[in-house]
This record gives structure tokens, C-alpha cells and sequence, in this order.
């Protein structure tokens, strides 16, 4: 096998790979970022109590959850200028990529809200906290350390999804390869190589989620 | 110029889903059995074949499903393997859903208490009938929830065929949507039919998880 493959392509090649490393890991951190903050509201309006706004989460959740994301990418790049909403590739892929974060992530959420103990809520309304308080300094915080583990490995998730934003020619990652093979005719060593940076991109992302959640978020509730 | 009626889009996507559906079946059910190798070799006594099967699952759920079907589908043929979008599809969905499954199951089996594996030794069991007439039946039944779920998670999955060129739904649909220039109803409705094929699973899934385990 080895004398059919050629690497030479690397010396010219790899910069357009980290630059587009780089995009892919922009966009993993927009929609994260965006996501997450999508998903705290989300969770906290699931568990609260406003029947609408309890069922429009929970629509949006289910949607998101049960279609491909690429037929959401789709629909948002390909069919939002029909309503006269005109996005640009990097734009939508940011948007389409913040809406499944924030859907996945709301079920996440809400299940450590869930998990943390009526009674540490009873505690810190005894101690006079107002709602604001009690929701944002006594129950997230401990709901978090609870879910952090599933949070990370929804991040590295969405940035292995990210590949598929390459389809409508975000110059990502995937899309840099695509466009390395095209001008080399080295599909396979193209695509292998793209597949070393995400595997090493994803290992790294678990690696430094960990410490963030050691440093910030202690043990979590056992 | 060909007018596109309401029913022939929904017509012709429909019958585009009967490909994801098959698709989905035909990787899941490869995703089984090679799964389950990958299982044996993930809770073996050699810790080579753990290791080899650790990196495995590694490498599956640590790339982008994208690339591992452009390598595929776009990589063999420079080896001289000439390779159909569908051969490609199913082949790179089956390794795929394979690490996911495996992973599932070991979760299960390493979920059982150790008085289980010490009451097959107990009766004189060999390692072979330990895993197939106690272990096994158990992992299985606690992993469920989790299978049923991925399977969900394997249809929608079946959606990047279309980039290989492989005529499922969101392929069928990008035809449409070049055809009629109505790309808010054709993504519309793909998007309506997945949800029509997942929410009941994604459904069943979470039922059979919220029961919890079934006691053996």
C-alpha cells in the first residue's frame, strides 16, 4: 500500500487545513457559546410555569431533535430567502449550528435542573434569595457539575457535525480537503489527514473541557 | 418546463424515503453484527484486543461521519476499488453505527454487577457461555432504551448519502428544490417526513429508558 500513497501535496497544502481548522473551531465555539445560552433559557422555561412557553420549547426541541442537520442547514441557507431572509454561508451555518446546540442542550440542561434536590432550592428561598438568585446561584451551578460530562461531549459532537457545513461552501475544514483533492487527485490522503486534525481536535476539546469543568465546577453531585 | 404540482413533491420524496429507510435498516443490522465484534474484542481478556477495539470506537466517534465516507467512497477508488454511492453509503454507516453500538452494549455489560460473572464461574460456565447465557442477554436488555435511541440518531445519519450521490431524501430533495425553485416547501416536507419517521422512536426510546432497567 504504502508506495501508492503521496503526501507531497502537505508542503503547499497545510495551511489552507489550519486555516480551516480554524473556522471549524470558530464556528464550534459561536454556536456553543450561543447554544448553551439558548439552553439555559430553554430548560428553565421547560421546568417553569408557562404552559406556552413550555410547549413552544418543547416543539422546537423535538423538531430539532428528530431531523438531520443538514436538512436544517438546508432549510435555513436554502429556504429562509424565499422569505426574504438572505444569509451568508458563514451566517447560516453559525445559526443552523446554534439551534441544534441549543435543542440538544435544553434536554441536557434540563435534566441536572431536574436532578438537583428540591430541597437546595427550599434552602436558599429560606435564606431569602429572590427566584432570580436562587435559579442563577444555587441551582445551575450544581445542576452544571452534574451535566458538564454530557455538555462536553455534545460540544465535540457538533463540532464533528460542523463537517456538513462545508455543503454549502463554508471554507471549513472539510470544504479546505475537498478543495485540496480536487486540484491533487489524493483523495484518500487528503481526507485521511482532515480526519487525523478532527480526531486530534476532538481528543484536545475533551481534554481542555475537562479541565475548565475541574477548575470551575468542582465534583459533581454523586 | 415540467410544472411541479403540491402532490408531485410530496409524491416523489415519499417514495425517496422508502431509500433512507432501507438504508437505515440495512446499516443497522450491519451495524449489529459488526458491533458485536467489536464488542467481544472491547470486554476481552486480552488487552490487545481491548486496545484495538478502544481505538476503533475512537476513531469512529472522533471524525466527522462526513470524512469517513468521502474516504470511502471518494478514497478506495484511487486503490482501484471501484465503489457504488450506495455500496459506499451502507458500508461507511455500517462501520459507523457499529462503534456507536458497541459502546452502548459495553456500557451495559460493565453495569452489571461482578456477583454475575462470579455466578457463571460459579456453575462451571466457559467465558463463551458466560457471555452468551448471562452476560449478554442482560447488557442487552438494560441497553435498550440507548440501541433504540441510536437507531434514530443512524436515520438521520443517512442524510449525508445524499452528498455521495446516493438518490435518499435530501438528495431526491435537492433535485426538487433545483427543479421548482421552492426550497422553503421541498426542505419543508423532508424535514416533516424525518420527524414523521424518528419522533415515534425517539418516543419509544425514552419509554423504554424511563422504565428503567428490566430486572432479568
Amino acid at each position: 500500500m504504502g508506495s501508492g500513497l503521496d503526501f507531497g501535496w502537505l508542503l503547499t497544502g497545510w495551511r489552507a487545513l489550519v486555516e480551516g481548522a480554524g473556522m471549524t473551531l470558530w464556528l464550534t465555539a459561536c454556536s456553543t457559546v450561543l447554544g448553551l445560552a439558548i439552553s439555559v433559557l430553554g430548560a428553565a422555561a421547560r421546568r417553569g410555569r408557562i404552559g406556552w412557553l413550555k410547549a413552544t420549547v418543547g416543539v422546537y426541541v423535538e423538531a430539532i431533535r428528530n431531523t438531520p442537520f443538514i436538512v436544517q442547514l438546508f432549510f435555513i441557507y436554502f429556504g429562509l430567502p424565499s422569505l426574504g431572509v438572505n444569509l451568508n454561508p458563514v451566517v447560516a451555518a453559525i445559526v443552523a449550528m446554534t439551534l441544534n446546540v441549543g435543542a440538544y442542550a435544553t434536554e441536557i440542561v434540563a435534566s441536572g435542573l431536574a436532578a438537583v434536590a428540591v430541597g437546595q432550592r427550599e434552602a436558599a428561598e429560606a435564606l431569602g434569595l429572590k427566584p432570580r438568585q436562587v435559579f442563577v446561584k444555587v441551582v445551575l451551578p450544581q445542576a452544571m457539575a452534574v451535566i458538564f460530562p454530557a455538555l462536553a461531549s455534545q460540544v465535540v459532537i457538533t463540532m464533528l457535525d460542523s463537517a456538513v457545513v462545508s455543503q454549502i461552501s463554508v471554507r471549513e475544514l472539510t470544504m479546505r480537503a475537498n478543495l485540496i483533492q480536487s486540484q491533487t487527485f489524493r483523495p484518500f490522503e487528503t481526507f485521511l489527514i482532515a480526519a487525523a486534525i478532527y480526531l486530534a481536535l476532538s481528543i484536545a476539546l475533551r481534554r481542555v473541557l475537562n479541565r475548565i469543568a475541574a477548575r470551575y465546577l468542582g465534583p459533581g453531585l454523586t | 418546463m415540467i410544472e411541479f404540482t403540491l402532490w408531485d413533491i410530496l409524491r416523489n420524496l415519499l417514495f425517496a424515503a422508502r431509500w433512507t429507510v432501507l438504508l437505515s435498516v440495512v446499516a443497522f443490522i450491519g451495524g449489529t453484527v459488526v458491533g458485536l465484534a467489536v464488542l467481544f474484542a472491547r470486554i476481552s481478556e486480552h488487552k490487545l484486543w481491548r486496545r484495538a477495539a478502544f481505538g476503533y470506537i475512537e476513531l469512529f466517534q472522533g471524525t466527522p461521519l462526513l470524512l469517513q465516507l468521502f474516504l470511502i467512497f471518494f478514497g478506495l477508488p484511487q486503490f482501484g476499488v471501484q465503489i457504488e454511492p450506495w455500496t459506499a453509503a451502507a458500508l461507511g454507516l455500517t462501520f459507523y453505527a457499529s462503534a456507536y453500538l458497541a459502546e452502548i452494549w459495553r456500557g451495559g455489560v460493565e453495569a452489571l454487577p461482578i456477583g454475575q460473572w462470579d455466578a457463571a464461574a460459579a456453575l462451571g460456565l466457559r467465558r463463551w457461555q458466560e457471555l452468551r447465557l448471562v452476560i449478554l442477554p442482560q447488557a442487552f436488555r438494560i441497553t435498550l432504551g440507548p440501541t433504540v435511541g441510536f437507531l434514530v440518531q443512524l436515520i438521520k445519519a443517512t442524510a449525508l448519502a445524499s452528498i455521495l450521490g446516493f438518490e435518499e431524501l435530501v438528495r431526491t430533495a435537492d433535485a426538487l428544490n433545483n427543479a421548482t425553485f421552492q426550497p422553503f416547501r421541498v426542505y419543508g416536507f423532508v424535514a416533516v417526513i424525518y420527524f414523521v419517521l424518528c419522533f415515534p422512536l425517539a418516543r419509544f426510546a425514552r419509554r423504554l429508558e424511563d422504565k428503567g432497567p428490566v430486572r432479568a
